[in-house]
């Protein structure tokens, strides 16, 4: 990414509900990335924590953004949403706690992984949510000097 | 183990072929859930599910996972075929129910996608 | 024939809620979708899946499953066993992955016709 002025960023609106265009937003990303020739176990670990967030919107809260930001030090991502938000993060952060309803779980989603899997490929993650109101979550991915990238 | 054999073995139908598909598949993840997909699986390992969903696609594209079988011959809709095409994911079908597809793979030395387990 | 009690002593599972565990085992369903199992998988056949909530029980008292088996570490919810308990179905747990125990039980289960 040598000849890049200034960063590279991207927004995109996201709907609750709205399964069918669900993960554009984490897709166009990856295919930034790829294209910026950033390395496959990085973009992989950005691919798969944004997708997670967006799904998150599409399936809990109302409506929201993923914005991202790419320097050459690291991958930003923020996604906010309007929604119902989280009355208790350290128990929602838990493996396998899910308020996700059973029509949910019947298309594959909701068992309770999403923000585990988040905060296990960034480099850093910050979580904050007013019940009520919304939630903001803020990724960092490092492009250099970050740990080594195997997703597990 | 290449795709082909893959196919024979199960007795599958390729729905959607990837143009440059030379595939050596080692290991494979069995499950319905996207977020177990993303947790567990690694690059270029061979997905097995009995949902027939476009997020399917997408997960295995966002997980590079190259190839998917959908099993007991549950009908793959226009959605998830356009989708498998554009992302170029080989999408293969079969009738067998997912624990004779895993008893199969398995028997043929295929490795679980969780490490050391 | 296999029982519940074999193939948990046999493939190392932990049993968390202890139905007819001497029922005899015919085959095997794996599936994490609920409408799945409930349109799909037979009389006396185990379960394997990585769903850990209630309806878990649910779905395996009305299908007649033998017993349900959850994979990848995952443990159940506490209203999943008192559920379990009430409704007399076997739950049980494994560190393997749902291949991997899958591969394992296939092969016990065709070793265990074959004789
Ligand atoms: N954007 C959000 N708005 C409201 N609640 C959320 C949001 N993201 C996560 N949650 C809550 O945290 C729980 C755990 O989230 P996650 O780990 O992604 O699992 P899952 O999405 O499979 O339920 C969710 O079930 C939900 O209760
Ligand atoms: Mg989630």
């Amino acid at each position: 990414m040598g000849d890049n002025k200034g960063p590279v960023e991207g927004c995109f609106q996201l709907m609750g509900g709205a399964f069918a265009n669900a993960g554009t937003a984490s897709s166009e990303l990856k295919i930034v990335l790829t294209n910026l020739g950033v390395p496959q176990d990085i973009t992989r670990r950005a691919a798969i924590a944004a997708f997670e967030a967006e799904m998150n919107v599409i399936i809990h809260a109302i409506a929201g953004t993923l914005h991202y930001e790419i320097t050459p030090e690291r991958i930003h991502i923020d996604i906010t949403d309007m929604g119902p938000g989280i009355e208790d993060i350290e128990l929602a952060m838990r493996e396998g706690y899910s308020t996700a309803p059973d029509w949910v779980r019947e298309m594959g989603w909701g068992a309770g992984m999403g923000l585990p899997n988040i905060r296990k490929n960034a480099d850093t993650f910050k979580i904050d949510s007013v019940p009520g109101e919304g939630t903001t979550l803020e990724i960092d991915i490092f492009l250099s000097g970050g740990r080594n990238a195997d997703n597990k | 183990m290449e795709l082909g054999k893959v196919v024979e073995l199960l007795g599958g139908t390729v729905v959607v072929s990837k143009k440059d598909g030379a595939f050596d598949i080692t290991a494979v993840c069995t499950t319905d859930m996207m977020s177990d997909v993303l947790r567990f699986a690694r690059r270029g390992e061979l997905l097995v599910t009995s949902l027939n969903q476009p997020q399917v696609i997408r997960t295995a594209e966002i997980a590079d996972i190259p190839v998917v079988v959908v099993v007991l011959g549950k009908k793959i809709g226009k959605e998830m075929i356009e989708m498998a095409e554009k992302m170029s994911i080989t999408l293969l079908s079969t009738s067998l129910p997912m624990f004779t597809v895993c008893g199969m793979l398995y028997a043929k030395g295929l490795k679980s996608c969780v490490n050391g387990r | 024939m296999l029982t519940i009690n074999d193939i948990a002593e046999k493939l190392g599972l932990d049993l968390k809620a202890k139905g007819d565990v001497h029922k005899g085992v015919t085959g095997c369903y794996i599936s994490d979708l609920l409408s799945d199992v409930m349109a799909n998988s037979k009389d006396h056949e185990l379960w394997v899946t990585l769903q850990t909530h209630p309806n878990v029980v649910a779905v395996a008292a009305i299908k007649g499953i033998s017993g349900v088996i959850i994979t990848n570490g995952r443990s159940p919810e506490a209203d999943t066993l008192k559920r379990a308990a009430a409704e007399n179905v076997t739950i049980m747990t494994s560190p393997y992955s749902t291949f991997e125990l899958a591969g394992l039980l296939y092969n016990l289960l065709k070793n265990a016709n074959v004789k």
